[in-house]
């Protein structure tokens, strides 16, 4: 238990007065692809989007219980979401990279956090970063073309650089193949294996086999409520609960 | 007569419609099959054949009527050899007579005989309108008859018809502005014809008082329109920097600050200032701002004017400032939802996701937005007429008296002058320009927003 990254406990989340979670604990590990599965409106992505305090757009949504990342309560009044936000880097289901060009769209985190002192100190971060995500052979001779003319899958990985170059710790990933053809996905799904090494990744997914594929943990989510947690081998071969199993079958969902 | 040709019209297409819509059903029913479409369709089909010939008739007979049968009275009027006639006169001697015979008495034997062929002409004019109305109801309906079968598609010519309609009237508005632009092109060459182009554009002095009598000492009429347009341009930059940072400052808290409910009270309470008549931003201007402005320019040691460009830019830019921040709001708005939660999700707060992210891929659409309420600015009158004053000053002194082409133009076409000098046709000829720099900005700015629309959506 020593290596637990994020701790929830009890977490409630409503939507007005709609609940849309429902007590949700979870243990994630350390330097671990945590996969979070269910049919939709289950509450998946609502729950990772409580772990950055994304939530707090939304007018009308109200989150409670305790969420501890390295032991600190995050669910909280005084917590910085900023400085939360820069610890816990995020992927969206859609590449949404800036209308700024590619070096920029990576090197804005570094700019903002104050990370560098110097123009060398930042390109070398935006090389890295790049490097990182499995892009920079790909754009290194167009750094300074719009980030929207990359192709999708190009986009996507984009949008990984550009997270993992403020040097997090977690990653939240929300379907981030779900708008990519097979081939990016597959190389998505190969660099997440690679950031395993470095990062905690909590990844969102519709696809059975991508969570079967890149995860270590899997949990299952079912209207609202998290049905079952545990080995992804063992959720896919084994489960214990019925609901994953008639889920997992493809009964329902 | 003609609100009882309406009525006669009106009844009409209402029995036409009745009579074709039992007909249909009679012929289908005779032939044992189902009609193509419905019975209504039928009836519509029939109702635009009475209707819209007998509109035709109709409105050529309200156009013409009077005017030929002028004609006809002047052209069989007995002129009397050597007396100076003016047409106009004549022919409201001859309708009042017409109208009201005891104003006959000490009229010419001429004008009484020309006032009863008048009104006998006006009655058989009227006979056969109605006739004519009557006759070509019957043979539009006739016509429209013969196609009442259940095998003819009704549906679909109604279906054409109604096209026609619609291309017709949204020709209307694009037929008026081509004889707006085109009635400017040539009234506007008139005055070039007796005022050189190069003058008006570029020369500095503009006193259009010509003489009117002959010997009078007043100077020739000058037109160089430059002080004008300085003054345009003095007031539509006042006017901007009152409008852009207020605008856009509110166009940024409404769309990223604001909750739900203040943004439904205040974007109302905004667009109510948009709806505010001109003129009362006019006296507004005059009455609270420009003595405003004069006691301030004494207190600093400028001799302000009591109308001046500060005060009627101060007042425009309060006016424009709902253009510019309902716009921008809206653009602001439309940058996707993903560029926020990217930029907030790798930990910016929320002024740096404004300046670095939501106001750069939003700037094409603001830029629009400016280009738009200069647009309004500079074809603004009332505010101006009322505050900015009507002294041709070539200045760069906002507490001084300015004036603006609008002005100008209401100064030239005030008072009881024919069309017929250059004072006058001044008018055209700056309201060619105006015309031409709004429709150049619009372009422009509609352009800017489109282009930054297809990037988004």
């Amino acid at each position: 238990m020593s290596n637990s990254k994020i701790l929830a406990n009890g977490v409630d989340v409503y939507y007005g007065s709609k609940q849309a979670l429902f007590g949700i604990s979870m243990d994630i590990k350390e330097k671990e692809v945590t996969a979070l599965i269910g049919p939709s409106g289950c509450g998946k992505s609502t729950f990772l989007r409580c772990i950055n305090r994304m939530n707090d757009l939304i007018e009308i949504c109200k989150v409670s219980g305790s969420i501890k990342v390295d032991n600190e309560e995050i669910i909280s009044e005084k917590t910085d979401v900023v400085s939360l936000r820069s610890k816990i880097g995020m992927v969206f289901q859609k590449p949404n990279p800036f209308p700024k060009s590619i070096f920029d769209n990576v090197a804005y985190g570094p700019t903002i956090h104050g990370l560098v002192d110097s123009k060398n100190e930042l390109e070398e971060i935006v090389h890295s970063s790049l490097k990182k995500a499995g892009l920079f052979d790909e754009v290194k001779d167009r750094l300074n073309e719009p980030g929207t003319s990359l192709s999708g899958g190009q986009q996507q990985r984009l949008c990984i650089a550009r997270a993992i170059a403020v040097n997090p710790e977690i990653i939240l990933m929300d379907e981030p193949c779900s708008a990519l053809d097979p081939i990016a996905t597959a190389i998505i799904e190969e660099l997440i294996d690679e950031l395993r090494l470095n990062y905690t990744i909590i990844i969102v997914t519709h696809s059975m086999q991508q969570a079967a594929r890149v995860s270590q943990k899997t949990c299952f989510f079912h209207l609202g409520e998290l049905i079952e947690t545990g080995e992804t081998n063992k959720i896919f071969t084994n489960p214990d609960n019925t609901k994953t199993q008639d889920y997992i079958t493809g009964r329902f969902g | 007569m003609f609100f009882w040709s309406l009525v006669l019209i009106a009844v009409g297409i209402f029995s036409s419609f009745i009579y074709a819509r039992s007909r249909i059903k009679l012929n289908s029913k005779k032939q044992g099959t189902k009609s193509k479409s419905l019975p209504n369709y039928y009836a519509q089909y029939v109702l635009m054949w009475c209707l819209f010939p007998a509109l035709i008739v109709y409105f050529s007979w309200a156009i013409f009527q009077e005017q030929i049968i002028q004609n006809i009275v002047i052209s069989n009027f007995e002129f009397i050899e050597g007396a100076v006639y003016n047409e106009g006169l004549l022919l409201a001697e001859i309708r009042n007579v017409a109208n009201n015979p005891s104003f006959a008495d000490g009229k010419s034997i001429e004008i009484i005989n020309a006032a009863s062929h008048y009104s006998s002409l006006r009655q058989i004019s009227q006979i056969s309108f109605y006739t004519s109305i009557i006759i070509i109801m019957l043979l539009g309906a006739l016509y429209a008859s013969q196609k009442l079968k259940p095998e003819f598609h009704a549906q679909h010519t109604i279906e054409k018809y109604i096209q026609y309609i619609l291309i017709f009237c949204s020709s209307v508005a694009i037929f008026t502005t081509i004889g707006i632009v085109f009635s400017l092109i040539f009234e506007s060459l008139r005055f070039f014809a007796e005022v050189s182009i190069f003058e008006f554009l570029f020369s500095t002095e503009w006193y259009p008082f010509i003489p009117i009598r002959e010997g009078q000492t007043a100077a020739e009429g000058s037109f160089g329109a430059v002080p004008i347009f300085a003054g345009t341009f003095l007031v539509m930059v006042v006017a901007m920097c009152v409008a852009v940072p207020l605008g856009l400052l509110t166009a940024i808290y409404l769309a990223e600050y604001a909750s739900q409910r203040v943004r439904k009270i205040v974007k109302p309470l905004l667009e109510i200032l948009a709806g505010i008549p001109t003129i009362v931003y006019g006296f507004f201007a005059f009455v609270s701002v420009a003595p405003f402005v004069k006691a301030f320019g004494q207190s600093i040691g400028i001799d302000a004017s009591p109308t001046s460009a500060l005060a009627a830019g101060m007042v425009m830019g309060v006016m424009i400032i709902p253009f510019i921040s309902s716009l921008s709001d809206d653009v602001i708005n439309s940058v996707p939802q993903s560029l926020r939660e990217a930029s907030l999700g790798i930990g910016a707060n929320k002024a740096e996701t404004i300046k670095k992210v939501i106001l750069p891929a939003a700037l094409p659409g603001i830029v629009g937005a400016f280009l738009l309420a200069i647009s309004r600015a500079i074809g603004e009158t009332m505010i101006v007429v009322v505050a900015a004053g009507t002294a041709p000053n070539l200045t760069g002194n906002p507490f001084e008296n300015v004036t603006t082409v609008t002005v100008q133009i209401v100064v030239a076409l005030i008072g009881d002058q024919e069309f017929d000098n250059p004072r006058t046709l001044s008018a055209f000829a700056l309201g060619l320009v105006l015309f031409v720099i709004t429709l150049f900005l619009n372009i422009i700015a509609l352009q800017i927003v489109k282009r930054y629309r297809e990037r988004y959506e």
